[in-house]
Parts: C-alpha cells; sequence; structure tokens
C-alpha cells in the first residue's frame, strides 16, 4: 500500500519534472513559436491575395511570360522590347550581379592598398590614406553617386568633340568607346585556352607548395603561373593566324558609334561603390593587421624576413582571420548598395525590375517579392563563400 | 515589403465608401505629382498649384465647404498606383495616362479626362533635329514607369530607327541628364516639356517638336467599387467644364445665383436637387467653382496665358472653341 503511493508519487513528480525539463520545454515552446510564425505567414498571405482579388487588382505570376514593350541600355544577353519581363528579369540580375562582382574586386584591392597605406610608416602616405577614409566614410553614398555621374560627366566633352584617348578609343560625355573584338576569332578556342592556362598554373601553385614542405624549395609559383594564365590564350590566339578583327569606333550624326561601349552609368556607379566601400575595407585592414600581435612581426624579424616578406607571409594570413567577417559584411552592403543605381540611370535589377517592370505589369507585390528573394540569395550566397573561406583561415587545433 | 504591407492590413476600405471615411477623416488625401510646374508642385510658398491640385481642391470644397483640407500626397510614376489601392490616397489626381491595362487590371477606374496631350521630344536647338525621324542614333532620356518608355520603344521599332534609352526614376534627374548633355533628347507628354523647359538655364535654347507620338489623355483615377465615389470626381471636372461653357466664372458666380438661365439655376444648385445623387449638398458645383474656379480659369492660372508656361488651350479648349472637351449636361 505504501509503496503504491510511493510509485504513484514519482509517476507524479516525473509529469513535472517533464515540464520543467529544460530540452523539453525547449522543443515545445520552439515548435509552438515555429507554428505562431507559420499562421502569421499564412495569414498574410491569404490576406494579401483576397484583398487583391476583391479589389480586382490581378495578381500570380504570369506576367513574367508577357511582352516587356521597353528598351534596356545596357544588356549582357541578347533583349529587344520584344523580350518577355522574365527576360527583362535577367538582363536586371546581370547588370546587378556585373557591378556587384567587379565591384567586390575592385574595393578589395583599393581597400587593401588604403589600409596599408594608413600604417605606413611615410607620414605622407599614411596621412593622405587617413584622409581617403574620413573623407569617404562620411560623406553619403547617394550623394558620391551623383557626384560621381553627374559633376564629372560635365568634365568630359560633348559627343562630337568626342576626345580620342589612342588605339582606337574615343570617350565623351555617352561613355567610353573602345574598338570591339567582332566575329573572325574562334572565342571556343580562346576559352578553352584560358581554362587550360588556370588549370595548369593551379597545378603549379600546388606542386610548389608541396616543393616547400616536403623539401624546403622555394619556387615563386605564383608569377610563374599568372604568365602561363595570360600566355596560353595569346598562344592560341597568334596560333589561329592572328584572326581578330577590330569593330573601330567612329563619329556619327549624334555621337560616337560602333565599338564596345563602357556606359558612364556603369563607370559612375562602380567609381561611387568601388570608393566609399574601399574606405570601410581599409579600415577592416588596418583593424585586422594591428590586431596581429608584435611579437609575430618581431619574431620573423628575427628569423631574418624582411619587411615586405613579414608582412605577406606571418601578417597578413593571420589578419585575415580577423578580416573576413567583417569584409563579408562589406560585400554584402556593396551588392545591396549598387540598387541606388536607380538614381543615375544604371539599369540593375532594381531599375528594370521593381522599378519598369512593376510599373508597367502592376504586380507590385509579386515583384517586389521576386527583387527581395534575389537579394536574399545573393547576400545567402555571398555569406556562404566568405564563410568557407573563413573556416579555411582558421587555424586548425587552437 | 512597403507595397506588401500597405495591400495586406487594410481589409475595411473595400465595405466602407470612401465619401464616409472621407468626411470622417475631415480631410481629403489626394495623390499628385512630386514635382511638374502647372499640374502639380508647391510654389515658393509651399502651397501647391497646379490643374491636378485643382480638382482636388474642387472636390475638397465641394465636400467640405473648405478647398484647404486636402492633404496632397506627392508621388512618383511609380508610387502611385500602389498608394491608390492601398488606400493611401482616396483619388489620384496626378497626370495620368488613361490606358485600357490601368483602367482594367489594376483595380482602378479612370473618372475622365483633365488634359489631353501627347508624348514630344525636347532637344537642344544647336542641335539641329526638327522632328522625331531626325532622333535616328540618338540618346533619349526617359522617365521610369511612364507610358512614354513603351511609346518611345514602340515608335522608333515600328519606324525602325535605333536609339539610345537613359531611363531615370525621377523627372528631374531625367532632365539633369538631358541637360548635361548625357542624352539628345529628353521625351515626356508634350505639356511636361513645356514645364520642365522653364527649369532649364535659358529655355529658349531648347526646342519642343511639333509632332506628337502618341495619345495621352491625363486623368484622375478612384479605386474600383465605389461608384459613388467615382461619380463625385467625375462630376467635379464636369462641373468646372460646364462652368466654362456657361460663362460661370469664381468672380461672377454670386452674381450668377440670380441667373434665369435653367442650365446655370441648375449647376450652381437653384433647381433641381442634383448634389443628393452624390451624397452631396446641393451647392457641391457652386462650392467648387467659388474655390477653384471653372475649368478654362483653373488652365489659364497653371499652364496657360495666366502662368510662366504659357501652353495654348489647342486640344484642351472647349467643344464649342474647337477642342475636345465635352463634358455631359447636369439635368
Amino acid at each position: 500500500m505504501r509503496g503504491a503511493t510511493r510509485d504513484a508519487g514519482v509517476a507524479r513528480r516525473a509529469g513535472i519534472d517533464w515540464l520543467y525539463d529544460p530540452y523539453w520545454r525547449g522543443v515545445v515552446f520552439q515548435l509552438a513559436l515555429v507554428i505562431v510564425l507559420l499562421a502569421i505567414g499564412y495569414e498574410i498571405v491569404a490576406n494579401v491575395a483576397a484583398n487583391l482579388k476583391k479589389q480586382n487588382v490581378a495578381s500570380g505570376f504570369d506576367f513574367l511570360g508577357r511582352t516587356s514593350g521597353f528598351d534596356i541600355s545596357q544588356k549582357l544577353i541578347s533583349y529587344e522590347n520584344t523580350s518577355s519581363f522574365g527576360r527583362a528579369f535577367w538582363v536586371g540580375l546581370l547588370n546587378t550581379l556585373l557591378v556587384a562582382g567587379i565591384g567586390i574586386v575592385l574595393a578589395t584591392v583599393l581597400g587593401f592598398v588604403i589600409g596599408l597605406g594608413r600604417l605606413s610608416p611615410n607620414w605622407l602616405i599614411a596621412r593622405l590614406s587617413l584622409a581617403y577614409v574620413e573623407i569617404v566614410r562620411n560623406v553619403p553614398l547617394l550623394l558620391q553617386l551623383l557626384f560621381w555621374y553627374f559633376a564629372a560627366l560635365r568634365s568630359l566633352p560633348m559627343p562630337l568633340d568626342s576626345h580620342e584617348i589612342g588605339a582606337g578609343a574615343y570617350i565623351n560625355r555617352r561613355g567610353l568607346y573602345l574598338p570591339a573584338a567582332v566575329e573572325g576569332v574562334a572565342r571556343e578556342t580562346l576559352l578553352v585556352a584560358a581554362l587550360a592556362g588556370i588549370a595548369l598554373a593551379l597545378c603549379l601553385l600546388v606542386i610548389a607548395r608541396r616543393q616547400r614542405l616536403e623539401h624546403g624549395e622555394t619556387f615563386d609559383a605564383g608569377r610563374y603561373g599568372l604568365a602561363i594564365v595570360f600566355l596560353l590564350p595569346l598562344a592560341a590566339y597568334f596560333w589561329q593566324g592572328a584572326p581578330l578583327v577590330f569593330d573601330y569606333p567612329r563619329l556619327g550624326r549624334y555621337n560616337v558609334e560602333g565599338g564596345l561601349v563602357i556606359l558612364p552609368e556603369l563607370a559612375a556607379l562602380l567609381t561611387g561603390l568601388v570608393v566609399y566601400t574601399a574606405a570601410f575595407i581599409a579600415e577592416i585592414v588596418r583593424a585586422g593587421i594591428v590586431g596581429v600581435p608584435r611579437g609575430q612581426r618581431e619574431a620573423a624579424a628575427a628569423l631574418g624576413l624582411s619587411r615586405g616578406q613579414a608582412l605577406r607571409l606571418v601578417v597578413v594570413p593571420q589578419a585575415m582571420r580577423i578580416i573576413v567577417p567583417p569584409l563579408t559584411n562589406q560585400y554584402l552592403n556593396l551588392t545591396k548598395n549598387s540598387s541606388l543605381a536607380v538614381a543615375i540611370g544604371y539599369p540593375d535589377l532594381v531599375s528594370v525590375f521593381s522599378g519598369t517592370v512593376l510599373n508597367l505589369s502592376n504586380q507590385a507585390v509579386e515583384v517586389i517579392l521576386i527583387t527581395m528573394a534575389v537579394y536574399l540569395a545573393l547576400s545567402l550566397s555571398t555569406s556562404l563563400v566568405m564563410n568557407a573561406l573563413n573556416a579555411r583561415l582558421a587555424p586548425a587545433g587552437r | 515589403m512597403a507595397a506588401l504591407l500597405a495591400v495586406a492590413p487594410d481589409t475595411s476600405f473595400a465595405q466602407q465608401k470612401t465619401l464616409d471615411l472621407v468626411k470622417e477623416r475631415r480631410t481629403l488625401n489626394c495623390g499628385v505629382n512630386t514635382g511638374l510646374a502647372g499640374f502639380g508642385q508647391p510654389n515658393d510658398k509651399g502651397e501647391w498649384t497646379g490643374l491636378d491640385v485643382d480638382l482636388c481642391r474642387g472636390i475638397a470644397a465641394a465636400i467640405f465647404k473648405d478647398a484647404s483640407r486636402v492633404k496632397f500626397v506627392p508621388l512618383t510614376a511609380k508610387e502611385r498606383f500602389t498608394a491608390l489601392q492601398s488606400g493611401e490616397v482616396d483619388l489620384l489626381s496626378r497626370n495620368t495616362t488613361w490606358t485600357m491595362s490601368r483602367d482594367t487590371a489594376l483595380g482602378l477606374s479612370f473618372t475622365g479626362v483633365m488634359y489631353y496631350d501627347g508624348q514630344s521630344f525636347m532637344v537642344k536647338r544647336s542641335l539641329g533635329a526638327k522632328s522625331v525621324r531626325d532622333l535616328a542614333g540618338a540618346s533619349i532620356c526617359v522617365q521610369t514607369g511612364t507610358t512614354n518608355e513603351l511609346n518611345l520603344a514602340d515608335y522608333f521599332r515600328s519606324n525602325g530607327l535605333t536609339y539610345y534609352p537613359v531611363v531615370f526614376e525621377k523627372n528631374d534627374e531625367a532632365v539633369a541628364a538631358y541637360n548635361t548633355g548625357r542624352c539628345d533628347a529628353y521625351t515626356t507628354d508634350s505639356s511636361g516639356l513645356f514645364s520642365e523647359r522653364l527649369k532649364l538655364g535659358p529655355w529658349e535654347e531648347h526646342v519642343i517638336f511639333e509632332d506628337r507620338i502618341s495619345k495621352e489623355p491625363l486623368g484622375p483615377a478612384v479605386r474600383q467599387g465605389d461608384a459613388q465615389w467615382a461619380s463625385i470626381v467625375r462630376w467635379t471636372l464636369f462641373a468646372m467644364l460646364n462652368a466654362e461653357e456657361l460663362g460661370v466664372t469664381s468672380a461672377n458666380a454670386d452674381e450668377m445665383l440670380g441667373s434665369m438661365r435653367p442650365e446655370v439655376r441648375r449647376l450652381l444648385g437653384q433647381e433641381g436637387s442634383f448634389g443628393k445623387g452624390l451624397g452631396l449638398e446641393d451647392d457641391w458645383a457652386y462650392l467648387i467653382i467659388k474655390a477653384v474656379g471653372n475649368y478654362g480659369e483653373s488652365f489659364d492660372r497653371n499652364l496657360g496665358a495666366g502662368s510662366r508656361i504659357g501652353i495654348k488651350r489647342g486640344l484642351n479648349a472647349l467643344w464649342k472653341d474647337g477642342g475636345l472637351h465635352f463634358a455631359p449636361p447636369i439635368r
């Protein structure tokens, strides 16, 4: 009898314990939260759909197949005003990727140069770098873009007085006109040669690394690799008998015609984004380098490494661990900031898709959702790559 | 996100009549241009002026007997329809072209034509171009999300001409780019060209082409599903047009109350009970005319001889003067 009572007590106690068990509590509360969030999400979607229907507003994603009817100034893939809205989306997306891709590379290079400049023992270089960072960082990006676009544009000649800058290239307020390579050259062969060059260079790097680790022999694989990457396509080109035919820009009725055009919108946007982001990257680089203990540098000097070698082989690899996470942030910022393109007429995703297409299709909800999803995907994939890089840089076994 | 949220929460307005909502709020929310001289622009005292603005004031006068009870919401071309759909504004009076898709697939209704316009081009005089056909190979600045962007593409494609579009979100940026020489030409509705030209230093240096490449009937729009509200907006314009036709002006409206002409008596609410059908007082049209004048007065003040823009009436004259404005009678 007594035993039975105690058993019941234990059972009851166990029931209460279950409530107080941190594990089960966590599961229950998180499950409840997920259900609530899903319910809210469903309610929003259902409400929007119901309201749109009630107001007799067209909805759905059929509009992506409709004829766009408008033109785009810069397109990396073929596009006419008879193409679809879906095609316009890709044109805009590629334009965004172009600016973001080139911008990230250039901003990184400029940022590292300025960041190292701030730490330079040379008084003038250090002060100039400081001035650059402080001025650029503290002026809103939009103003800088408008400055590069409108102010810098004014200093260029009018189209009919185009300035010839040599090698058949012209520059004026409508852009930079370069001679364009037209058909006649087998692009596939060049592409294959370029890819082969990159593969060879990578092999060389791996072999050199193994040689260094196993036999202690140093070999400047980077320099030779770079040479291979450039020389191989060049060799392929001459092997074909140098068949390149150029389409040279020439003066037309209103403007220079023909050739390859780099639009001032692209140039202004790139300049603005690179200059602005580089200022932040410079500070990140400086912080990363300062964050490496002084002893490391002294130890490198004691081993007989030169200043440059110490920086390249000892300091920067360690600084990278500090630099990469905030650098990722800057890359994401640059990509997102590229949407300011709309102010200076560069046809990026926001301008083409959530601007013109939104207006013409008038399906604001769908267009904005797609645009947000694209930026989310871009940001997440950038983060993914940078996190992988960060994981690689992390010191083993620390 | 803004668009999404804007559409999402407001389930009430579809059921509630816009007129009741406006009366309850004690202000009319009117979507206007962010700044287009003659149609919707704040003057140097910060007061909104323009033909489109006068329509809003007229409606406020008819509802509240007070033309100042309007909150003007400046909208870009891109924002305008979403703002109306979501209930942020009660009507859109923003030099908006009446097209079939906008009238049917957006949940909106256009209530009439405020201004008959057509798309044209402005170039620098020094360029020597005389008509649109001279613009083959030219760079052309245009505002995004407008019918202008589409007409431009249509026209050059159907005529087999090449051109280079440079597209901006705001009018000001497009005009600034044209002025810096980024484009050979700037295109928008003809009226817009006249008004933008005023902003360009010595405006005589710019030529506006005579030829038009499109029909642009500009008019006010409301949400679908509220016939009474659409009628109020529609008849405010008709009242202004009828008043001009009958010679009733803001100056002589009081005097005209004593007129013996039946059309005038019906317009001014001395005979019949026409306001009731709109949910307004019978002196609704009198209030509109007292506040903003008839169509001709508003046109002259904002766009015509009495303004800096100086556009001729042309298509926008009354039918009896060779124009297109032909308002249904009040009876």
